[in-house]
């Protein structure tokens, strides 16, 4: 019996070795290598209300390179990158498409009218199924799609300026050369 | 110059953490007076050289010196005088000294009270505090200089993050951290007790006091939080289920079992194990919580900037402290009597039910928010845990924990008289239920959520002014014997009743905003009327306005009934210059019944602007419920048993040693 009084330390033993593991061979900034250069996962989606005809699969191969921004109302980051995305629309540097991941429509149609609509099209993800089948980790992560529909890569965390130079910007140009 | 006094004296401090650490603890296993007292005075000097350190940074944030790597990458020169001290705990290094500095502060405070603590237990409990120092000292040099030097220093600072340029947020992190350093006190007792190999109603009187304050600080501090995300971020949530604020509920809920579990050693000299344990625990939390967002390991929000020297040293530490404290508790906590058995239906038998019921909520979130790290490890699948998790867990354990909470003051030590007691709440019960079929017959399809939380709340608040009520036999006699039983009742019960009644205005406040909030939302040109909640909004216009450190557009809105004259409303949308970002002012009209919260946004181009304006009802006593509890608290700390009248065991200071080898598990 008196064994039981170690059951705490031996619970934190397994907690601690899992967080040693994730420090040194995760990288939550990585996307699973399965997905990167497949196609985005088969999805159809209704629209945020009041914006944009519903995103899909297929709307996601253009013939250019675009931008998949998992977003949500909730999400305090998301705010953080919002600005930059208005700005990349007003320049018309790159097409970006809105999933708005485990959210209410209507938090989601309120969120866009007060911060402005950056996106092309949007679909609500209203249970996280899209979200699951991309790898969604945490809110926002932004995808880097090809012309073909393929991903290219994946941003985790709230897009900035350096972040979309380095990482973002070469692949515009790879696409367009 | 002032950088490398701050160096210097920080290293002092961390010379005498470590004496403090160390001597102590060998003058008690030997019984030497001069080491043992020698614990006070390092907890002296130790807090002189922080604070020490402390001023020097925040001498560098005042002076804008931007040849400090710190202040340059923080501040600026034309932020107002507020952001640039605030500045100085606004950023991991300067966060963590103050974390340090609040340290010191329990600890010098450990030794002006502990003045009637028995030498020994004194000197280990100062030791343990100086161990913790010890490591967070370590972290703060070796990983995290706050003091580092640039060279060449640029002209202007880089500036601090505009949402953090606030009032709310200036206080939220030195309350936070009282609190959460608060929990090292009782963390260090817990630890002295285990070396002791004793733990007695005495010990949970000592510990009483100290768990109460940092109960008392994480409460105000994770409301000053919320209070912040709610006018801050201008959505008017409050909430959102954050590694981060999870961080600051999980020590919150353990220390509030804890201060349940306390009353029974103390009451009953039962469930000691447990008590122990749950302070650990606390702590614990406390440090996952610090460290967590800082270690590179969780992808959060609020995450400071990470560094993976950070992250092995961080990891370290909390299996050095988390890990060594569990291991110490599993070899010494068999060795410690347990009480006698409980009867399901009493008093002690309530405060293991809401014990049972804080932790596993405490679990639940703790499961969450390591989850996806667990997962991910396992299976290498990524996932996210949003609110929708969290709600689903944390209410149906919140439910059983607001009904028991009428029920347990009733109840009676030992045995207590279920039927007694039900018949005592039948009056609460029956008004619970007139309010619930009231809004039934005011909005039949109301959320089934509103009718359960509307009732909690009466149930929870008839049902503590009941039990007070009975304490001091108002209306069964007269008026001048209910009064003089009144002031007779100690404290501490009037203040358990006062922080229960703050539960119930807190339920009160999430339920009524989450369900009958109404809004309006949209393009709005000036001169335009809108009534949202029973309040026309006019729209009089907007303006821009240059503020010391940004530029901003601001709305003027009057909103009135058609009864009075009305109040004029000025939300704002700043645009900061540095760092570049905008932020929104939401302008809110707290009142009792309800908020008026209005942000405008941008123009449309034709001289009409986005508007946003939320009727929120009752949402205003989520906060003023979180001040009443913390006022509970405060209450209950100003029991004059809590300082005078602690039973001394001087006598049994020699028993321990036969205590430990006579004991067997």
């Amino acid at each position: 019996m008196r064994f039981r009084f170690l059951t705490p330390v031996l619970a934190f033993a397994g907690i601690a070795v899992v967080m040693w593991y994730a420090l040194f061979n995760l990288n939550p900034t990585e996307i699973p290598t399965e997905l990167i250069n497949k196609p985005a996962p088969e999805f159809a989606l209704e629209p945020v209300p009041g914006y944009g005809p519903g995103l899909a699969q297929s709307d996601l191969a253009t013939g250019k390179v675009v931008l998949l921004n998992v977003f949500a109302s909730w999400c305090v980051a998301c705010m953080a990158e919002h600005p930059f995305f208005m700005k990349l629309k007003a320049q018309d540097t790159v097409d970006i498409y809105g999933l708005n991941y485990k959210d209410t429509p209507d938090a989601a149609a309120q969120w866009l009218a007060r911060h402005g609509n950056p996106y092309k099209r949007t679909g609500v993800d209203l249970k996280g199924r899209v979200g699951i089948d991309f790898g969604v980790y945490g809110v926002p992560e932004t995808f880097v799609i090809s012309p073909d529909g393929k991903i290219l890569d994946k941003i985790i965390g709230p897009v900035s300026e350096d972040m979309f130079d380095a990482r973002i910007r070469p692949l515009l140009n790879g696409a367009g050369s | 110059m002032v950088a490398e006094i701050g160096q210097f004296v920080l290293i002092l401090a961390l010379i005498t953490a470590i004496f403090q650490g160390v001597f102590p603890l060998i003058g008690a296993a030997q019984n030497s007076q001069p080491m043992m007292r020698f614990a006070s005075n390092a907890a002296l000097v130790q807090f002189l050289a922080v604070t020490a350190a402390f001023i020097c940074l925040t001498v560098g944030y005042v002076t804008s010196d931007f040849s400090i790597l710190n202040v340059a990458n923080n501040s600026h020169s034309l932020k107002p005088m507020l952001y640039k001290i605030s500045g100085v705990w606004g950023n991991h290094e300067g966060s963590l000294l103050l974390w340090s500095l609040i340290l010191a502060l329990f600890g010098l405070a450990v030794a002006v009270f502990g003045r009637n603590l028995p030498d020994t237990l004194k000197a280990r409990v100062l030791s343990i505090q100086g161990l913790v120092g010890v490591g967070f000292l370590m972290f703060i040099l070796f990983t995290s200089n706050p003091f580092e030097r640039l060279d060449p220093a640029p002209l202007d600072g880089s500036g601090l993050n505009p949402l953090l340029q606030d009032p709310g947020l200036a206080f939220h992190p030195p309350f936070l951290y009282l609190g959460y350093v608060g929990l090292s006190v009782t963390f260090s007792f817990a630890i002295a007790a285990l070396i002791e190999g004793k733990v007695d109603p005495a010990w949970a009187r000592w510990v009483r006091p100290w768990t109460l304050a940092a109960w008392g600080f994480l409460t105000v501090g994770i409301a000053l939080g919320s209070w912040w995300a709610y006018y801050e971020l201008g959505w008017g949530g409050w909430w959102f289920w954050d590694p981060v604020e999870n961080a600051s509920f999980m020590p919150w809920l353990a220390a509030t079992a804890l201060l349940h579990s306390a009353i029974v050693v103390e009451k009953r000299d039962a469930l000691k194990n447990w008590t122990i344990l749950l302070a650990i625990i606390a702590f614990s939390l406390s440090l996952l919580g610090t460290f967590l967002v800082r270690s590179g390991v969780l992808n959060s929000v609020h995450a400071f900037a990470s560094d993976p020297a950070r992250g092995v040293f961080i990891l370290i530490f909390l299996i050095v402290v988390i890990g060594g404290s569990l291991l110490l508790y599993g070899i010494r906590a068999p060795q410690m009597k347990g009480g006698g058995l409980f009867a399901p239906i009493s008093r002690e038998g309530a405060l293991v039910l809401n014990n049972l019921l804080l932790s596993t909520a405490t679990a639940t979130i703790l499961l969450g928010t390591l989850y996806p790290i667990f997962l991910d490890a396992f299976t290498g699948a990524k996932v996210s845990v949003g609110p929708p998790y969290f709600e689903a867990t944390f209410l149906p354990l919140a439910i059983p924990l607001v009904i028991a909470m009428a029920f347990g003051p009733f109840l009676a030590w030992k045995r207590g008289d279920l039927a007694g007691v039900i018949s005592r709440l039948k009056f609460g019960l029956f008004l619970s239920l007139l309010l619930v079929g009231f809004i039934w017959w005011q909005q039949t399809d109301a959320p089934v959520m509103a009718f359960v939380g509307m009732g909690l709340f009466a149930w929870l608040l008839i049902g503590s002014l009941l039990e007070w009520s009975d304490r001091i036999k108002l209306f069964r006699g007269p008026l001048s014997s209910s009064w003089r039983r009144m002031k007779q009742v100690p404290r501490s019960a009037h203040g358990m009743t006062v922080a229960h009644i703050g539960v119930a205005l807190v339920v009160l406040g999430i339920t009524a905003s989450e369900t009958w909030q109404t809004e309006h939302l949209g393009v709005m040109r000036p001169g335009e009327i809108v009534s949202v909640g029973g309040y026309d909004f006019r729209f009089d216009g907007a303006e821009t306005i240059a503020g010391p450190n940004y530029e901003a557009v601001r709305g003027t809105f009057l909103a009135s009934t058609g009864s009075n004259k009305g109040d004029y409303l000025y939300p704002e949308q700043r645009r900061y210059t540095t760092p570049p970002m905008e932020t929104t002012e939401a302008a809110i009209r707290p009142m009792l019944s309800a908020d008026l919260y209005v942000v405008i946004g941008e123009e449309d181009g034709t001289g009409g602007y986005a508007v946003r304006i939320y009727h929120k009802p009752f949402i205003s006593w989520i906060w003023i419920g979180s001040f009443v509890m913390f006022f509970g608290g405060a209450l209950s700390l100003s029991d004059r048993r809590l300082r005078l009248g602690a039973p001394r065991r001087t006598r049994q200071q020699k028993a321990v040693a036969t205590d430990l080898s006579g004991v067997k598990g």
